[in-house]
């Protein structure tokens, strides 16, 4: 091998790259990056797959940071949507708004969020909400260990906890419904922002006890068992309630049934943003219900749409308790 | 007894042997088995999808070729000429030996380390963010050491009449390097810059520090979102269903392909350049 | 060219190549500086001697520990069982090449053992989660899906061939005339391997050791995969816990705020991680030195 080869080869070389940065150099404006809640996640993944279908121009990436996460890139500006589990908060509309970056908020499903346990566990079947934050409650590190602990017939095994980490909006959600404060729990358990590492975990183990999205759950209901959730409310529905589509539509299911959002930047919208947006919520409902979440009538779905083409930034739902609220009235109201 | 002693000790060896092969073996079937049949054409060019068997597998093809050459357009320069650097000018000054010192201390940092660094060097102080480049670079400086060691223990071996004859015609120092010694080095320096990029193509652990996207289309640009196939059968085996696991090991097999070719390509250099100077 | 010309292009070419060499002082200094600062920022708020002996790390929740124990017990149960099986294993397969086997039977697994160290370790994480998580399973009741011993079998595996060829580099280091010298004197294969080879190769073998238990320690994808996140102070293989390199990758992830307590504690962790595998690779670049030293 002389050095005439290899002189040629990186010539070679050079002219692939020069190619391939030239093709490069331009950044692409149809670009829509998206982020955040791993219980959004599915419906965004769904609404972009077949939307690419469509429009082959159009370059989608999405992550799973959490929606703590995927509200911090929004406000850096690295991202043009947010996929959220829980509202935006006061602070972090402050640094979107620091660093101009005003936002749309757009409700796009309901969500119920599942408590699960192994098929195999055969000594729970309902549990209550004064139960679970017994086992949640920050004061429960390191002391609540084992199942014998919550209620004396069960078993006296370890209880091994898997739960939503803290980037998560369902961790915000579990803990404001359950522990009565947002972000108010114990440590010591599996946290982690992607669902699909807990449904992982609990599917693999007898004595374990997890809570994510209700879509998870109905995507692995062979490797999983849904616990009911009483709330002690009989105008919610009497008794202990199962999560299920139905449940989550009619509201019965107390108190983990929750709006999910999307977070659109302001000033990202191109031509581009506009068709993807149009396309998500004018398709979404049988994509939404595929994944297995649970649509909004399409009356809202109206209303929400109203509100993107309006550009109607700011939020409705930040810094009041969200548990158990009327959208389509809320986006009436704001729509005056 | 002694006889016993010796053949168990032999005996021994095999075993162990055998355990390492068993447990290679099995891990190749399995992948292979469950993986096999789902590598269809349209696996190979289709895009990800929320449904198992309809996602296809070329956004992270695509993202790894890329990666892989911006990596090696960065890398190769770079490593390369540090070890001429090291080998043929720094012999004696004590600046060249705590080069080497560091160097080889960061061959053993683990790869993580360097996502740690890649992330705020290049994704957040150099603002390129979850780019190819940001990738690339941080994996070029992964990959560095292994180049440095491979280029000096090619120019090792390039014999010493060589470079005399050079210079007794009157050559200067860099003549020699360029035009005798660099290519006589030419198939040990290429063994270690294969090798090099085959552990590259392997490499997740950095690469999820600096933010990688889960769902992304195939990439146009070097500033699009991308993902690259370690990154995918991570992304696919974190996920509970099991027509997703088929999916990792599918897009397994393929990286294995990858990376077995190119380690057999440098074997094939090693030892075609190990016929030619014996001296 | 003139002269001139060409001294300028000599000095230039020298000086050029001195850059490229010193990208990996910048890489060191940058890894150092990144490190250091937010780890600075990180104890100011956390003692170190919290950081040290603290049994519990749940730095991200409301009843926050800062301890780094629980992280360190992960790593080093997950360590120790790699290491059971790759010492043995390896250094059964080192005396064996170096010792008894003949040119045909190296030809086959030398390649083997290369072979097994060119697979990336998300193949391997894969392995553990997907396959030998549920064997186990089938014969120990109670394994949880995420637990240490499977990713510690299979990162045995994984650092099998670098305790296999380095102590077997090591063996042959040791010159014939030694094992001559033993032969003559009437012992038999068995002895001589043991009580004057694998002595002499001592510090070399020691090499290989620190080395596999450095990469051990900094592995990321096989625990991420198959190991679990719940930080827990424990020895118990069976459950899940979390190692120093899956709680970085599990933040990293998320993407918490940076500059909060929360973020800094990847800085934290990635110094501690940083500083074993420093102090083990300084340990053995001595033992190396001594090594050659010894047949010089």
């Amino acid at each position: 091998m002389s050095h005439r080869v290899g002189y040629n080869f990186a010539r070679l070389l050079a002219w692939l790259v020069c190619l391939s940065l030239l093709g490069a150099c331009q950044r692409n404006e149809n670009l829509i990056i998206i982020d955040g809640s791993s219980t959004v996640y599915p419906i965004s993944e769904a609404v972009a797959e077949e939307f690419l279908k469509l429009e082959e121009g159009a370059t989608i990436a999405i992550g799973e940071s959490g929606t703590g996460g995927g509200f911090k890139k929004f406000s850096r500006g690295e991202i043009q949507i947010a996929n959220a589990s829980r509202p935006i908060t006061e602070s972090e509309i402050e640094a979107c708004l620091a660093n101009n970056y005003p936002f749309i908020e757009l409700p796009v499903a309901y969500d119920g969020l599942a408590v699960v346990v192994h098929p195999e566990n055969d000594w729970v079947d309902s549990i209550t909400v004064d139960e679970l934050r017994r086992i949640w409650e920050p004061s429960a590190q390191g002391t609540i260990t084992r199942w014998s602990q919550i209620r004396p017939d069960w078993p006296d095994q370890e209880i091994r906890l898997y739960g939503a980490g803290v980037s998560s909006g369902t961790y915000d959600y579990f803990t404001e419904a359950i522990v009565g404060t947002k972000r108010s729990s114990r440590g010591d358990f599996t946290a982690s922002e992607d669902d699909n590492v807990l449904v992982q975990g609990v599917s693999q183990d007898v004595l374990a006890l997890g809570y994510f999205g209700l879509a998870y759950y109905e995507e692995n209901k062979s490797k999983l068992k849904a616990l009911a959730i009483d709330d002690l409310n009989e105008e919610n529905g009497k008794g202990a309630v199962l999560p299920s589509f139905e449940n989550v539509n009619n509201a019965s299911y107390q108190p983990l049934t929750r709006p999910e959002f999307i977070y659109v930047s302001a000033n990202a919208i191109n031509p581009m943003m506009e068709k993807f947006i149009h396309f998500y919520l004018t398709e979404s409902a049988d994509l939404v219900k595929e994944v297995g979440y649970v649509p909004l009538s399409e009356e809202t779905y109206q209303l929400v749409l109203e509100r993107f083409e309006n550009r109607h930034t700011g939020s409705l739902m930040a810094g009041r308790n969200n548990v158990g609220v009327d959208l389509s009235q809320l986006l009436k109201e704001a729509a005056k | 007894m002694k006889a016993f002693k010796n053949s168990f000790f032999k005996y021994l060896g095999i075993f162990s042997t055998v355990v390492g092969v068993v447990f290679l073996i099995t891990l190749l079937v399995d992948v292979f088995y469950s993986g096999m049949s789902r590598i269809t054409w349209d696996f190979v060019t289709g895009s990800l999808s929320r449904h198992a068997h309809m996602s296809g597998i070329l956004p992270a093809i695509v993202g790894t070729f890329l990666i892989m050459l911006l990596t090696a357009v960065i890398a190769i320069p770079i490593g390369v000429g540090a070890g001429v650097y090291l080998e043929e000018y720094g012999k004696n000054n004590r600046f060249a030996a705590f080069l080497e010192i560091n160097i080889a201390n960061l061959a053993g940092v683990p790869s993580i380390i360097y996502g740690i660094l890649g992330l705020q060097l290049f994704s957040r102080w150099m603002n390129l963010g979850a780019s190819f480049l940001a990738g690339a670079l941080t994996l070029s400086l992964l990959i560095l050491p292994i180049i440095i060691v491979a280029t000096r223990s090619a120019l090792k071996t390039v014999p010493l009449s060589i470079k005399e004859a050079s210079y007794a015609l009157g050559a200067t120092k860099w003549q020699t390097i360029w035009n005798h010694v660099l290519p006589a080095a030419l198939g040990g320096i290429l063994t270690g810059i294969i090798l090099a990029l085959s552990r590259a193509v392997g490499e997740t652990a950095p690469l999820i520090v600096i933010g990688a996207k889960v769902f992304v289309s195939v990439p146009n640009s070097v500033y699009d979102p991308y993902t690259v196939l370690p990154l995918q059968i991570f992304n696919w085996v974190s996920r509970p269903q099991e027509a997703f696991a088929t999916n990792a090991s599918a897009a397994i097999v393929i990286l294995l392909l990858i990376t077995f070719i190119m380690n057999f390509s440098a074997i094939y250099f090693r030892n075609k350049s190990q016929g030619r100077y014996k001296s | 060219m003139s002269l001139k010309q060409r001294m300028f292009k000599e000095r230039f070419m020298e000086v050029l190549l001195m850059l490229c060499a010193t990208v990996s002082i910048v890489t060191t200094l940058g890894i150092l500086f990144v490190l250091l600062k937010d780890s600075i920022g990180f104890f100011s708020k956390v003692s170190l001697l919290e950081f040290l002996t603290d049994t519990q790390w749940t730095p991200l929740f409301e009843d926050a520990h800062f301890g780094i124990l629980p992280l360190l017990s992960g790593t080093f149960l997950i360590t120790f069982i790699a290491i059971l099986i790759a010492l043995p294993l390896g250094m059964s397969i080192a005396i064996y090449l170096s010792e008894y086997a003949d040119r045909r039977v190296k030809k086959i697994i030398k390649p083997f053992l290369e072979i097994l160290s060119s697979i990336p370790t998300v193949v391997f994480g894969y392995f553990a989660l997907v396959f030998v998580t549920p064997l186990l399973q089938s014969f120990i009741p109670g394994l949880a899906g995420f637990n240490s011993l499977s990713p510690g079998i299979v990162m045995g595996i994984m650092i099998l061939p670098m305790v296999a060829s380095l102590s077997e580099d090591a063996l042959n280091a040791v010159p014939d005339s030694l094992r001559e010298g033993s032969y003559a004197l009437g012992s038999s294969q068995v002895q001589t391997a043991f009580r004057v080879v694998v002595p002499a190769a001592s510090s070399g073998i020691t090499v290989s050791v620190i080395l596999a238990i450095s990469r051990a320690i900094g592995e990321t994808m096989i625990v991420a995969i198959a190991a679990g996140q719940q930080p827990r102070l424990t020895l118990n293989p069976l459950v899940p816990i979390e190692t120093i390199t899956a709680y970085i990758v599990q933040v990293s992830k998320g993407d918490v705020p940076q500059d909060s307590l929360g973020y800094q504690t990847i800085f934290a962790a990635g110094l501690t991680l940083f500083v074993l595998t420093f102090l083990l690779n300084s340990v053995s670049f001595y033992f190396n030195k001594k090594f050659r030293a010894q047949y010089q």
